[in-house]
């Protein structure tokens, strides 16, 4: 059997799987490149990651 | 006086080899003895097999570098441990054989007083009938396969430009793989670029995966606490490819690859086949095929090996079902119980089990995600090996240092578009990697530390880490504060 894919083709049988999945509304896809929010999210994003680098070299203490 | 010998210089044999150098005394010998003249900042391979980035950027030379810090280096293979030396000399030592154009197949027995294992894996391309470059797909697992990769995408993105439908498949070339990060990676910025050279119209753009769910990564998933609710890495990986419009196909195991068309098997247990323009598919990892052999010279491969060819540490490797499983069953220091002054770090050494819950087809083929082992993890448990032979050599008389994946966390920045203003990336980090249910009975996890979101500011935290690695790879002034 073979696998039938892609937006063109009528028989998708995993396309229901989009149908169902959770999608980002206009402003979420806004706030993903609007740049005073990303600039905040930045450092937000770094102190997790060095917190989390942090705790690991301590994990060895 | 000790000579450390380390074999490999990926992330965590370099890791561990500068920090051997930087902890141990002059006399002290750190030799690290690799097959290819480069180090390679594999992250950011993904760039490259898109056409964003050239491959001279994500490789260094190592050869200068150990130069200038004292390190010897020999560009060579592994070919087979004596860790109790022959019966002429007990002295242990690694059979290794020259891959310079130069001394090209002459082998040399380097003898050691601690060795570490961190040769990665070998790229098994040959489990798949027609997988792999120079076959029927390609690959972003070295820079040079990767820059083959960006040269055929631009070839097709050429000919849909000239009104051609493409259709492109990412994802695992076999049941077994692991870095399904990799693929997740490389998909999404297939499609970014698709868009950014205005020909996402003609394609067709289809991940094809042996995870159980999207968004399993070999690690089971995660959950994340955003917006009010916990919810699994599986929705957060669905919704980026429905925005993105990417089908996927999952619990899927590819059986063979003929020119245009491969045929996988379904957890099912359905055959079924699948047309392609172009096809990057990841091979499944094993250990590079290292010997063992004792002063007698009887062949002790297996006692010193997993049979997938890594190599066994401190884990503990009983069989048992999956709901057995424990976060203690994973190593703490990577040494090898039979022999002490052998460690394995980053991919080399045997993980005791996958995190992810194994599936086997109604065929009995295994479709299942194996273990990870990310950069984060690689260099900290090289780091902790390095730490613990010296303390030892310096005669500290300390425990072993320990760095077990079922405490240490990890964060993943998967690009998903490179681009310094409309450029996006999934950061996720997961605390601790392997899950342990002991300590966070309801997910595995601590969720105050797991986390994931899409957005610019992914991207720059992505740029960030390749400059500042590379920077510290090529061990520069204050490398080593730059943490793992």
């Amino acid at each position: 059997m073979t696998e039938q894919t892609g937006k063109h083709l009528k028989m998708r049988p995993h396309r229901a799987l989009w149908e169902y999945a959770t999608t980002p509304t206009r402003a979420t896809l806004f706030l993903r490149t609007f740049l005073p929010w990303q600039i905040v999210r930045f450092l937000i994003i770094n102190a997790k990651i060095l917190s989390m680098t942090l705790r690991n070299e301590g994990l060895d203490k | 006086m000790a000579r450390i010998v380390v074999l490999g210089a990926g992330v965590s044999g370099h890791t561990a080899a500068a920090f051997l150098r930087r902890w141990l005394g002059k006399d002290d010998e750190i030799v690290v003895v690799c097959p290819k003249p480069d180090y390679n900042w594999l992250p950011s391979n993904i760039w490259v097999g898109v056409g964003r980035m050239s491959p001279e950027k994500v490789v260094i030379p190592l050869a200068p570098i150990y130069r200038r810090h004292g390190i010897q280096f020999m560009q060579s293979r592994a070919l087979a441990l004596h860790p109790e030396g022959k019966p002429s000399d007990p002295k242990p030592y690694v059979e290794v054989e020259s891959t310079l154009d130069a001394s090209m197949g002459r082998r040399e027995e380097l003898s050691y007083d601690f060795l570490i294992n961190a040769t990665g894996p070998k790229l098994n391309f040959e489990a798949t009938e027609g997988l792999g470059p120079g076959k029927q797909s390609y690959s972003v697992c070295t820079a040079d396969h990767a820059a083959e990769t960006a040269r055929v995408f631009l070839e097709n993105v050429e000919r849909m430009k000239r009104g051609e439908r493409r259709r492109f498949v990412v994802g695992t070339g076999h049941g077994t793989c692991t870095c399904e990060g990799a693929a997740f990676e490389f998909i999404v910025n297939l499609e970014f670029e698709l868009r950014r050279h205005g020909v996402r119209a003609q394609a067709d753009v289809i991940y094809l995966s042996n995870e159980y769910e999207l968004g399993d990564f070999g690690m089971g998933g995660a959950h994340i606490r955003r917006n009010g609710y916990v919810t699994p890495t599986n929705i957060f990986t669905e919704s980026l490819f429905a925005e993105r419009e990417i089908d996927w196909i999952i619990r899927s195991h590819v059986r063979r690859l003929e020119q245009g068309r491969l045929y996988y098997e379904t957890l099912e247990g359905d055959e079924k086949d699948l047309s392609f323009d172009m096809a990057m598919l990841l091979p499944p990892f094993s250990g590079v095929g290292l010997k063992a052999y004792d002063r007698q010279g009887e062949d002790i491969t297996a006692r010193l090996f997993a049979p997938n060819g890594f190599m066994r540490v401190d884990a503990n490797y009983e069989a048992k079902p999956y709901e057995q499983w424990l976060a203690s069953d994973w190593p703490r220091t990577y040494q090898t119980p039979l022999y002490p002054n052998v460690f394995a770090a980053g991919i080399a050494f045997a993980p005791p089990h996958a995190i992810s819950e194994p599936h086997v087809s109604k065929r009995g083929t295994p479709i299942f995600a194996a273990p990870p082992r990310t950069g984060m993890p690689s260099a900290t448990i090289g780091k902790t090996v390095a730490h613990s032979i010296a303390d030892i050599v310096r005669g500290k008389g300390r425990p072993m240092h320990t760095a077990s994946m079922a405490e240490l966390g990890a964060a993943c920045v998967a690009s998903a578009g490179a681009d310094l203003l409309h450029g996006t990336a999934a950061t996720m980090t997961v605390l601790p990697i392997v899950p342990n249910y002991e300590r966070y009975p309801e997910h595995g996890r601590n969720l105050d530390y797991t986390m994931g979101e899409i957005g610019l500011a992914g991207h720059w935290v992505k740029l960030l880490l390749h400059y500042l690695f590379m920077y510290k790879a090529r061990l520069r002034p204050g490398w080593a504060w730059i943490p793992e």
